[in-house]
């Protein structure tokens, strides 16, 4: 599989001193494996070019050792990639497999040729998701010398990680809900700063509205994908048609058959257009606006234990007991929470900027290519028309 | 990614594939096959000659010479096909038969010999006075009211028609119709000229939940859509049946074309008895036809009727995709307007002003496409799911005319077997001293022989007549299919001239997001 072209939807400084990409990928019947190609001038790395494979769970894992990891939490985790999911794809190949005997030879062939790109696809996005978020963690000026990190772009063997087992996701859900509780009770806390007073409140609705533009959008691209079906039918049904006829009639069916491949060819493309530039980028989106909003609420944490650690120095000072140890814990507490309050800051100004970049690429681009495609269609439609009506 | 999209299958969607497809479109081949020649007249015992008091004008000028009768013979009719012996009797030319029988008479031909080949001739020559007096009308459905109020209330339609031809009165002229109307007409077509192989376009289906709706007052777009998707039925009903050379010339059809009152036709009620003694009589030629096995010794029609067969299952299975097409293009219309809707509320919550403007823009880019998708879903409807629907029913008439013709041969069977049994008694008979039931016998099989003789005429007349309506039948169709691949074409390129107009104004926006 060549290297799909990267920066699929966010918008990355590409740096010499250490450039990561997915060169390869192999999908095997349950699993896919990476191959993640590094390109560093860094003397942390033995070599200049060096390749590793890996799998979806050491991505998990990597990102996992972030979030846990205290030094990070004063910036935005970039979004773990999603899980590879062929499930609905191999669901449909196995359909067709089973219905292969009521259909003609055609048809079927059709069939499986479109299911085939569509698996294709999964694939690449796949891949282009696990490889933007090495990509993102190399760009950033922090996470890009973890150890962790090194680990996993150097190191030739199995990473050993296996997936979480079931105490431990039980204890990832507790986590959460506890976590959004909290976020209820901090989001609550109104900030003395204007800043964060306003991204917090930005933050909260935008992430709900990109949840739900991204919803919406697959919604939509589902039903063009439906529709974009029917005309393939229709088209692998107007083929027997016409195999059927006299010979005359042959020659219109299959003029009939080209312009219903036509039609598909222009339903499918947009919805392939619309599927790429606007809902992969709303679903990005809709993953680091929640990773944002994590670190919102790891900086409200911070302030609500640094002003408990406030309230219990002041207690006791009242009590002259425990000074000392209140007043380190305090002093720790205030160190952390500006510190957070500090890299959040730029973190999230950064992060508008790359979101607003991302956005307009994504934008001009499918607007770009709406146009091509309309205007290709449009010309092909034309001849189409000119051969009909001459022939009358 | 972006562009990597896979390849279309090779040969379509090919510029070049497209320019060489200029002979996609050939024009049916009509070739003059036969000369005519003397050969002996059929003698064959006269029938009524009940002349169609009631028909259309004289204005069919019958021509002297019989070799402008072949001019429109297709390729269809073999030189040594019995028809031939028929048609070439040179009997003195009576006056015009206007072509519409009377009810009662069963063949369309009019009495004996002569008439039969200028029956057939007449048809031709109905082709030929195509070509003088061209077909040139154009039916309109238009103006749906509703009459009346409850469970009584019907909707009146308006049928207009201008034309030009001289079978007509006047040149444009309108009545008032109702559904039932459209029924009793084609129910009386249907009985004059299904059983003897005319391909008599069948009525637009009966709807009772449609109907009900209407009656009951429902003024949502549902039973709007149901009385459009009526009107435009009957519409494309009058026109198919006027364009049938034959049909045209029909008094019940001029009549329902032109005079203002009607006679209501009532046996067309669903649940009538009239209704329920169609179902069983279907239901008795289904059996019927199963146990009829007819010697066929023309390999034509056996290769048409499976034709034809697999023609039903084909469009079948294409209609049923078609109308799933309809369905989700409808989906997606109401999924693009949500879309909208959510990437307004996006807009809004965006605090970055030139991309809020943007994303605002985009929703409504995308409200406007939902407009498109809605209008391209209708299209899809009315132009194709519409028309293979009609198709569909089209060839269920074209199917009931081939068993119209086993019938036909089924019954001289019948006549012949009886002669044959009838003979055997009078052989029998002759060694008796009956002389009475002799003289008897001797009439039954005089009778018999003539029932016998006009059985086979009548099977080689409907066998003629189909070859000759599945031609036109099937030049009609691609005709019929090339009109609406155009129109559609014309919709599509509407589409993306409309698509590349939105887009072309957003581009700017999205550009000037810094």
């Amino acid at each position: 599989l060549a290297s799909p072209p990267r920066a699929v939807n966010v918008d990355l400084q590409t740096d010499a001193t250490l450039q990561v990409d997915i060169s390869d990928a192999l999908s095997e019947r349950d699993k896919v494996k990476f191959t993640v190609h590094t390109k560093s001038t860094l003397p942390n790395f033995k070599q200049n070019e060096f390749s590793v494979v890996r799998q979806h769970e050491e991505f998990i894992w990597l990102h996992d050792s972030f979030v846990e990891n205290e030094d990070y939490a004063g910036y935005i985790i970039p979004p773990a990639p999603p899980r590879p999911d062929f499930d609905a794809s191999r669901e449909k190949l196995q359909k067709l497999g089973e219905g292969e005997g009521s259909m003609t030879k055609e048809e079927f062939t059709k069939m499986k040729q479109e299911l085939e790109a569509e698996y294709l696809a999964i694939f690449k996005k796949t891949v282009a998701m696990h490889e933007v978020f090495l990509c993102r963690v190399a760009a950033h000026p922090v996470l890009r010398k973890d150890l962790n990190f090194h680990v996993f772009l150097e190191y030739n063997q199995d990473l050993s990680v296996r997936g979480k087992n079931k105490k431990e996701k039980l204890e990832d859900f507790f986590k959460n809900v506890v976590k959004s509780a909290d976020g209820v009770l901090v989001a609550g806390v109104k900030d003395v700063d204007d800043f964060f007073e306003h991204e917090k409140t930005f933050l909260l609705e935008y992430h709900n509205r990109v949840k739900d533009a991204s919803a919406k959008s697959d919604k939509m691209i589902r039903s063009h994908k439906s529709a974009a079906d029917d005309i393939n039918r229709i088209a692998s049904s107007l083929y027997t048609l016409g195999t059927q006829d006299s010979t005359d009639l042959c020659k219109y069916e299959s003029l009939l058959k080209l312009l219903t491949f036509l039609c598909f060819k222009i339903e499918a493309r947009v919805a392939a257009d619309e599927d790429l530039k606007l809902a992969d980028l709303l679903k990005y989106y809709l993953r680091e606006s929640q990773a944002a909003k994590d670190l919102l609420y790891r900086r409200s944490r911070a302030l609500v234990d640094y002003e408990n650690a406030n309230k219990a120095l002041d207690k006791a000072r009242a009590k002259n007991r425990d000074v000392l140890q209140a007043e380190t814990s305090q002093q720790l507490c205030c160190h952390k929470f500006e510190k957070i309050s500090e890299s959040a800051k730029q973190e999230l100004i950064d992060f508008k900027t790359r979101r607003v970049a991302a956005f307009r690429k994504n934008l001009v681009e499918l607007a770009e290519l709406e146009l091509k495609h309309a205007k290709g269609n449009l010309q092909l439609l034309q001849s189409c028309l000119g051969v009909l009506k001459g022939n009358t | 990614m972006a562009d990597s999209t896979k390849d279309p299958p090779p040969g379509c969607a090919d510029l070049q594939e497209l320019e060489d497809a200029e002979e996609l479109f050939p024009e049916p081949a009509l070739t003059v096959k036969t000369e005519p020649s003397a050969s002996e007249p059929a003698s064959l015992p006269a029938e009524d000659i009940s002349t169609n008091s009631n028909g259309p004008k004289q204005d069919l000028l019958f021509d002297e010479d019989p070799e402008d009768l072949f001019a429109e013979a297709t390729e269809e009719v073999s030189l040594d096909s019995p028809e031939r012996d028929l048609l070439l009797s040179d009997g003195p030319s009576p006056a015009i038969t206007p072509i519409t029988p009377p009810t009662s008479v069963i063949t369309p031909c009019i009495g004996h010999a002569h008439d039969d080949m200028f029956t057939h001739s007449s048809f031709d020559e109905i082709e030929e006075e195509e070509g003088g007096d061209l077909f040139d009308m154009n039916i309109s459905v238009s103006d749906p009211e509703k009459v009346g109020d409850g469970m009584n209330a019907y909707m009146a339609y308006k049928v207009t028609t201008k034309t030009s031809m001289s079978v007509f009165k006047r040149t444009e002229f309108s009545v008032k119709r109702r559904f039932s109307d459209f029924l009793g007409l084609h129910s009386k077509l249907a009985s004059k000229y299904l059983h003897v192989g005319y391909i008599v376009p069948p009525a637009p289906e009966k709807s009772i939940v449609g109907m009900t709706k209407v009656k009951v007052g429902k003024e949502d777009q549902s039973s709007n859509e149901f009385v459009e998707k009526r009107r435009s039925a009957l519409e494309r009903y009058l026109m198919r049946t006027v364009k049938h050379p034959v049909l045209l010339k029909d008094p019940d059809v001029l009549q329902f074309l032109e005079s203002s009152d009607l006679p209501r036709a009532v046996s067309t009620q669903a649940l009538s008895s009239a209704g329920l003694l169609r179902m069983v009589n279907k239901a008795a030629d289904a059996v019927n036809k199963m146990t009829i096995k007819m010697n066929e010794s023309d390999a034509w029609f056996e290769e048409k009727q499976q034709h034809f067969e697999n023609l039903d299952v084909q469009l079948r299975k294409l209609h049923a995709s078609v109308e799933s097409l309809v369905c989700h293009r409808k989906e997606l219309s109401v999924n693009t307007a949500q879309f909208a809707k959510s990437a307004a509320m996006l807009g809004n919550s965006e605090d970055h002003t030139a991309l809020s403007r943007a994303l605002s823009q985009l929703a409504e880019v995308e409200e406007k496409i939902d407009q498109l998708h809605q209008d391209q879903a209708n299209a899809d409807f009315y132009l194709f799911s519409e028309l293979l629907g009609d198709y569909v029913r089209l060839i269920t008439a074209v199917k009931g005319v081939f068993d119209h013709r086993m019938k036909t041969w089924q019954k001289w069977q019948d006549s012949q077997m009886l002669l044959q049994k009838k003979r055997e008694a009078e052989a029998k008979l002759q060694f008796t001293n009956k002389p009475d039931k002799l003289q008897q016998a001797k009439d039954e099989i005089k009778e018999l022989e003539g029932k016998v003789q006009q059985g086979e005429r009548d099977f080689e007349q409907i066998s003629k007549t189909i070859r000759k309506e599945v031609s036109r039948f099937e030049k009609d169709r691609v005709k019929d299919f090339k009109t609406i691949i155009i129109k559609y074409l014309e919709s599509l390129v509407q589409t993306q001239q409309q698509l590349i107009k939105y887009w072309e104004a957003f581009l700017p926006e999205a550009k000037a997001i810094s």
